[in-house]
């Protein structure tokens, strides 16, 4: 399909995880890990789905989400929020600022790779 | 003090201890009239020979003080709570 | 014939022991035994420093001139030791509760802090004692001179300039040596002190030795002794009564005023029964001391030749019945009565010197607010070595200038009638509460012109400074200010004379002034303080609200008193005020007895001065002046107890505001913190879960298969450390923590901390004193290292400076081993101080951190299952850790 994928995380093993999962299954994945810098980054080229750590250095995952549904090119773009927190509040707060999926760490790699295509499709 | 059979007997150590209070402050007093008295003693005849006798009243008044300022130390209680009290009966018009 | 060199020898002997006596003494005080230091008798005996060269050698000299009238000398302290009770007493009470250095700390500081008066009191003080110093150095180098001529050689003036000048660098040596040692004055001289009682039981020794001699042993006894009184020239005694009445008043007034004298009576005195003792046994001295000096100068009169000085009787007396071993006995006896005053009289000045008018120059001379930024202690001890220099070289010089002329008595009285120039201030101020800084400002330079004039400059001769013209017409043939006849009024001996009008015009000048101007706040306030002091032991409040910071002032305090000092103070008032740590409340109380701590260190002016730059001038309220002038006596006594409650109330909210404080503070950090341990779980856990699902699914390379593998083994690392971190702390919290005592040195411990913590130098320099880190520990090596590396490691994380730099350093406070660990970067917020060793606190920034926040916690859990402590030590330019570590013995073993 060769669709965009930006995943925006700061642990490396975790982006070694994903970036292999999702490239086998015929994906481009770009990586990003610093949040202050990572709106730049999305405006760069703008991808089909962003995957988004909430925990990042320098900016929260929720802050980068904001602005993205704030910024007319990028609202419409689907977004995967990933946690290491998985409390009752962070889903709320993730789904009040308009995250189109929540996802809790740890996560099975065909849950993830089931969620990419849904997001991507729609 | 609500005690009555007690405080007859606190109140004569306290009584005591402020008249031994009054006799410290007073010593010094007739220890001075005392240096001073040798200016008034006869000195019309001059066969008497003055310095022996100033000699053995000065040391004798000396010892005497000394007696009495031992005697004073011993009984003198230095620091009691009724020290502050004391004090704080001397206070009137000075500002 | 005695050989001139054995002299020298026994004197040298002499000079050696009492080094000896001094440096035992110190050690012991150093040691903590000052109990039989601070005895009675000590006191006593140091009291004896009233009796100088000038009674060893002069008293005979005055018996011989003028008869009984040398008593009077020594009737006068005895009135006041017998008083006691009211001025003694109360100068000593004021002395501990103000801390005063010296008489010009007491009226500089009774006077608002007046660093004016301070400055001209030092001066009076120096121009009154100089001549006496002088008057020392040559009784010791004259009686030195009698015995080389009955040796047979004859002295120049050069040689007894070289003995002068031999004898006073000893006295600046020896003073320097153990009076500069300890800075704060109240820490007291415990050398010097022991040192001179010593001299006062040789000089009392020696006197009564020759006295017996004289009367029984050349006399032939009591009754031929009292015949050859009755037969003298000074058989008919007709005193007269001014002179009487006067000396005896002088003589009373300068045992008060002498900055030596005050400095035993008072600064040096560290119990206030010793006081009751003294009033008894110091009369006692003074009777022992005056019993043989008639005989011995009649008996002198009798046989020495005419024209020989009976101001050396004491020595030449016995020589010329050839006891040789007796004069030199009577030699040793003068040169202490000559060195003990000189010592003390140096000592006194200098501080008065140093704090009064080099201090403040220096304080002045920077620009305001780098108060702090200099090492105020080396000023203070470099100027007091200093002047100890100068003021024995101006004595030396006075020494040269007046030629060794003169009779002793004289010199000593002028000496007198000049410090006495300080009394009325001094009675007023402790008194009179009215008495304000104008009337003594006016009241003490009054009396010192007038001294000046009617005594002191005629004191040096006719046509010395003052011309024959001058004192016959009065000058510019003004006729009423002639030197010995003021206002017209002739005839009155010089002596008496000189006396009556000082004191007259000095005292109606403290209450002339006194009532016509108005006193400052801080003056109204220290009066109060003074006059009432039995009854303001508490201290009064003379602070008000302030913006100074406990850090602030925590670093100046240390710059002054040296750390180990300021921080127990600041501790101590910590834990009275119910909180943990070095940082108390800034209370006006807490200010003002730090700066009453202060000033025992730099004087009373000068250390408000530097707590006025601090609280930014935050003096004081009306509302507190109308508090101290309404504590009238029924309200104080019924208010303190009210006081005692509402303190402890305050101090026990206060207690519970922290208490809640931390509680609100602790719950909002739990919540971070679960949240947090989840983060630091999962995370871990995510990626070994992913990598473990494609190792399974799939056909992969065996490149990749490997890598994953590797990672998976990596983060299952990971979460068994975290889990460790966890478990160990809930372990040492639980109390059941299995220690494994070994023995060791501290440096051993430091040397792996370092090496395991694995910081490179290009991270953080780490600065340590290997001498000072020997010390044997008998306590859990591996956990004490565990502490030590998560400080370091602490260290190399957080400090933020541009070149790290970590400081170890060991010291022993109170027999316990202390290690501080400073770094240079910005320290820890006041406000997250007490919250760092929580369990689960972090400060900011999580990425930075590798640790879940427990490191710190896991510290204080060992250390205190270790019997000792880990707290935050602020004040050190940057974070600052300290570890205590107890003595081996104290060990909580579980």
């Amino acid at each position: 399909m060769g669709q965009r994928v930006l995943l925006i995380e700061d642990e490396p093993n975790i982006i070694e995880a994903i970036s292999y999962i999702l490239s086998k299954d015929g994906w481009t994945v770009h990586t990003h890990s610093d949040g202050e810098t990572a709106m730049d980054k999305v405006l760069q080229g703008v991808p089909d789905l962003i995957i988004l750590d909430v925990m990042l250095p320098g900016r929260s995952g929720y802050d980068i989400l904001r602005d993205l549904r704030a910024d007319g090119v990028t609202a419409s773009v689907p977004v995967m929020m990933l946690t290491a927190r998985g409390q009752a509040k962070d889903r709320d707060m993730a789904e009040r600022l308009g995250a189109t999926h929540f996802m809790t760490k740890p996560f099975s790699n065909a849950d993830i790779l089931d969620c990419v295509r849904t997001l991507a499709t729609s | 003090m609500s005690n009555r059979g007690r405080t007859e007997f606190l109140e004569r150590g306290s009584y005591r201890q402020r008249r031994f209070r009054d006799a410290a402050r007073m010593v010094p007093l007739f220890a001075a009239v005392m240096m001073l008295l040798p200016l008034m003693w006869p000195r019309a005849q001059t066969d008497q020979s003055l310095t022996s006798s100033g000699i053995y009243y000065l040391f004798g008044l000396w010892v005497v003080l000394v007696v009495i300022a031992f005697a004073l130390s011993r009984v003198l209680q230095f620091e009691t709570p009724d020290d502050s009290a004391e004090g704080a009966g001397k206070k009137g018009g000075d500002e | 014939m005695i050989s001139f060199n054995l002299l020298v020898f026994v004197s040298i002997a002499y000079v050696v022991f009492l080094f000896a006596v001094a440096f035992a003494a110190e050690r012991r005080a150093a040691m903590g035994k000052t109990a039989w230091l601070r005895s009675s008798a000590i006191y006593t005996l140091s009291l004896s420093i009233y009796c100088t060269a000038w009674t060893f050698y002069g008293a005979v000299g005055y018996a011989a001139r003028s008869g009984l009238e040398f008593l009077t000398i020594y009737l006068g302290p005895t009135l006041v030791m017998i008083g006691w009770w009211w001025l003694v007493r109360k100068l000593v009470r004021i002395g501990r509760t103000q801390r005063l250095t010296s008489i010009a700390d007491l009226i500089s500081s009774r006077f608002g802090k007046s660093t004016f008066l301070g400055v001209l009191v030092t001066v009076l003080a120096i121009v009154g004692t100089t001549p006496y110093i002088a008057l020392q150095l040559q009784s010791v180098t004259q009686s030195i001179a009698v015995f080389a001529a009955s040796s047979g050689e004859v002295w120049e003036a050069g040689d007894l300039n070289g003995a002068a000048m031999w004898v006073a660098a000893g006295l600046a040596v020896f003073t320097v040596l153990f009076g500069t040692r300890n800075l704060d004055a109240h820490e007291r001289h415990h050398g010097i002190v022991l040192a001179i009682a010593v001299e006062a039981v040789v000089k009392l020794f020696a006197l009564i030795a020759v006295g017996v001699f004289v009367v029984w042993g050349v006399a032939g006894g009591i009754g031929p002794t009292m015949d050859l009184i009755d037969a003298s020239a000074q058989s008919q005694w007709a005193p007269q009564p001014s002179r009487w009445i006067g000396l005896i008043f002088v003589s009373a007034a300068a045992f008060l005023c002498l900055p030596r004298m005050f400095q035993v009576l008072v600064v040096e005195n560290s119990d206030e029964r010793t006081v009751s003792t003294a009033s008894w046994a110091f009369p006692t001295y003074l009777l022992l001391m005056s019993l043989f000096v008639v005989p011995i100068a009649v008996v002198g009169l009798d046989l020495m030749p005419a024209g020989a000085n009976p101001d050396l009787f004491v020595v030449t007396l016995p020589l010329s019945e050839g006891r040789e071993g007796l004069a030199i006995l009577s030699f040793l006896g003068g040169f202490s009565s000559a060195t003990s005053m000189v010592i003390v009289a140096t000592l006194a000045l200098a501080t008065m010197v140093s704090n009064h008018i080099v201090v403040p120059s220096w304080l002045n001379a920077r620009t305001p607010g780098a108060v702090v930024s200099g090492d105020v202690r080396d000023v203070v001890v470099m100027s007091r070595r200093i002047s100890i220099g100068v003021i024995l070289a101006l004595g030396y010089i006075y020494f040269r200038l007046s030629g060794g002329g003169g009779a002793l008595a004289a010199i000593g009285l002028v000496s007198f009638t000049g410090v006495t120039q300080v009394l009325p201030a001094m009675i007023g101020g402790v008194f009179w509460r009215g008495a304000n800084r104008w009337g003594a400002g006016a009241a003490i330079s009054i009396g010192f012109a007038v001294w000046a004039w009617t005594q002191f400059l005629p004191s040096f001769g006719v046509d010395a400074v003052i011309s024959q013209a001058v004192f016959d017409q009065g000058p510019f043939g003004i006729n009423w200010l002639r030197p010995y006849a003021l206002f017209g009024i002739e005839g009155i001996d010089p002596f008496v004379h000189a006396v009556f009008w000082s004191m007259l015009l000095n005292t109606g000048a403290l209450i002339v002034v006194s009532i016509l101007t108005f006193p400052n706040p801080l003056e109204r306030l220290q009066g109060a303080q003074f006059v009432n002091v039995y009854d303001y032991s508490s201290g009064a409040r003379t602070w008000s609200q302030s913006a100074a910071q406990a850090e602030d002032l925590l670093v100046m305090a240390q710059r002054i008193l040296g750390g180990a000092e300021a921080q127990s103070i600041f501790q101590a008032e910590a834990r009275s005020q119910g909180k943990d740590g070095f940082l108390p409340d800034v209370t006006p109380d807490f200010i003002s007895r730090l700066e009453r701590e202060l000033s025992g260190s730099v004087g009373a002016a000068t250390a408000h001065a530097m707590m006025a730059q601090l609280t930014e001038g935050a003096m004081v309220s009306v509302d507190d002046l109308i508090a101290v002038a309404d504590e009238t006596a029924q309200i104080m006594e019924y208010s303190s107890q009210l006081e005692a409650k509402s303190a402890e109330q305050d101090r026990t909210a206060r207690a519970l505001r922290e208490a809640n404080e931390k509680l609100t503070a602790l719950s909002i950090q739990k919540d971070a913190f679960l949240s947090q341990i989840s983060h630091e779980l999962r995370t871990p856990m995510t990626s070994i879960r992913s990598f473990s699902d494609i190792l399974r699914d799939g056909e992969i390379e065996d490149e990749a298969r490997k890598k994953f593998a590797g990672i998976i083994h990596d983060e299952t690392n990971r979460l068994t450390r975290l889990l460790d971190d966890l478990l160990d702390l809930g372990v040492l919290e639980s109390g059941q923590v299995q220690l494994n005592i070994g023995e060791g040195t501290l440096a051993e411990v430091l040397d792996r901390a370092i090496m395991a913590s694995g910081v490179a130098p290009d991270d953080l320099v780490i600065s340590r004193r290997a001498v000072n880190e020997g010390v044997p520990l008998t306590t859990d090596l591996e956990r004490l290292a565990q502490v030590f590396i998560n400080l370091i490691s602490n260290a190399a994380k957080y400090c933020m400076a541009d070149d790290p730099e970590l400081r170890i350093i060991v010291r022993q406070i109170n027999g316990q081993t202390v290690v501080d660990f400073c770094d240079n970067g910005a320290g820890v917020p006041k406000e997250s101080q007490s919250m760092i060793f929580e369990k689960f606190s972090r400060l900011e920034d999580a990425g930075k951190a590798g640790g879940a926040g427990l490191g710190l916690s896991i510290c204080r859990q060992i250390m205190t299952a270790l019997g000792g402590d880990v707290t935050y030590l602020p004040g050190q330019g940057g974070a600052g850790f300290r570890v205590t570590i107890p003595a081996a013995v104290a060990l909580a073993a579980q």
